[in-house]
């Protein structure tokens, strides 16, 4: 019965969107932390998602959603001069994390459209087999 | 006569419910770079289930074949995306979500139709009442 894999198929979406949901909110508390050696600044991290099919669900059509991993942001960090700062270097400078909160907002809008996506599915399914169970009643 | 009436409502029912997880999964997959977005062509399906397969004999052409339903892979078809992205995605959630929502209510009806076959039997095996 195809119609119970879609639970499958949204549930791994959403799980999938509410970790993207989980590291921009990390992202965004992060904004603007700052330090004063570059290695140990706050670096934007973001999930990378891919498609698959597990075996039981080979079955046409059954595709979820897998998080591969997440990566951080290469872009690079902004220095700010602040001689006074407890953590700049000798050079006075602090390093400041490479985060965008525009990126970080837009993303937050699309992870969560997506989940309330995905939630629609499973309730839409969801009452397509009641109605098949009470069939003839 | 009946009995064949509700196996079409059957089959009906079983390529809804395969096309609702094939247009679930492109929706799950929304975000996910290279995903190429699927759908089943209700018209293949058709033409398998009354081409293919044991038929009773047709004395007349007007007489519909009771081919088998089969349902496979081989009959989804990559949707042609009229805003291709970037990351190589094809899935435009607009479209996904009508198509949806047009099979969620096809499915309804299917049932619908074998809910008023089966209400008939009944009737007809009370005799009335």
């Amino acid at each position: 019965m195809s119609l119970f894999k879609v639970f499958d198929t949204a549930g791994s979406a959403m799980n999938a969107q509410s970790v993207r949901m989980n590291v921009t909110s990390s992202n965004l508390a992060n904004a603007g932390s700052v330090s004063g050696d570059p290695s140990r600044v706050y670096r934007a991290k973001q999930p990378v998602f891919s498609s698959f099919q597990d075996a039981l669900n080979s079955q046409a059509g059954a595709t979820g959603v897998r998080l591969d991993g997440i990566v951080e942001s290469s872009a690079p960090l902004s220095t700010r001069f602040q001689p006074d700062h407890p953590e700049a270097d000798e050079n006075g400078n602090v390093y400041v994390s490479n985060v965008n909160a525009i990126e970080e907002m837009v993303n937050m809008i699309s992870a969560s459209r997506s989940y309330k996506n995905n939630i629609e599915i499973i309730n839409t399914t969801k009452d397509l087999l009641t109605q098949t169970l009470s069939l003839g009643r | 006569m009946e009995l064949n009436v509700l196996s079409q409502h059957e089959n009906a029912l079983k390529f809804r419910a395969l096309r609702n997880q094939v247009l679930s999964a492109n929706i799950a997959n929304a975000d996910t770079p290279g995903y190429k977005a699927r759908d089943l062509d209700f018209d293949a399906a058709l033409k398998n289930a009354t081409g293919k397969g044991v038929r009773l004999m047709a004395t007349s052409d007007g007489h519909i074949g009771t081919g088998k339903a089969t349902l496979t892979s081989e009959q989804l078809r990559y949707r042609v995306p009229t805003q291709p992205t970037l990351d190589g995605n094809t899935v435009e959630t607009d479209v996904e979500q009508a198509a949806f929502a047009e099979n969620a209510l096809m499915y309804r009806a299917s049932l619908a139709f074998l809910d008023g076959k089966i209400r008939t039997l009944r009737f007809a095996l009370k005799g009335g009442d």
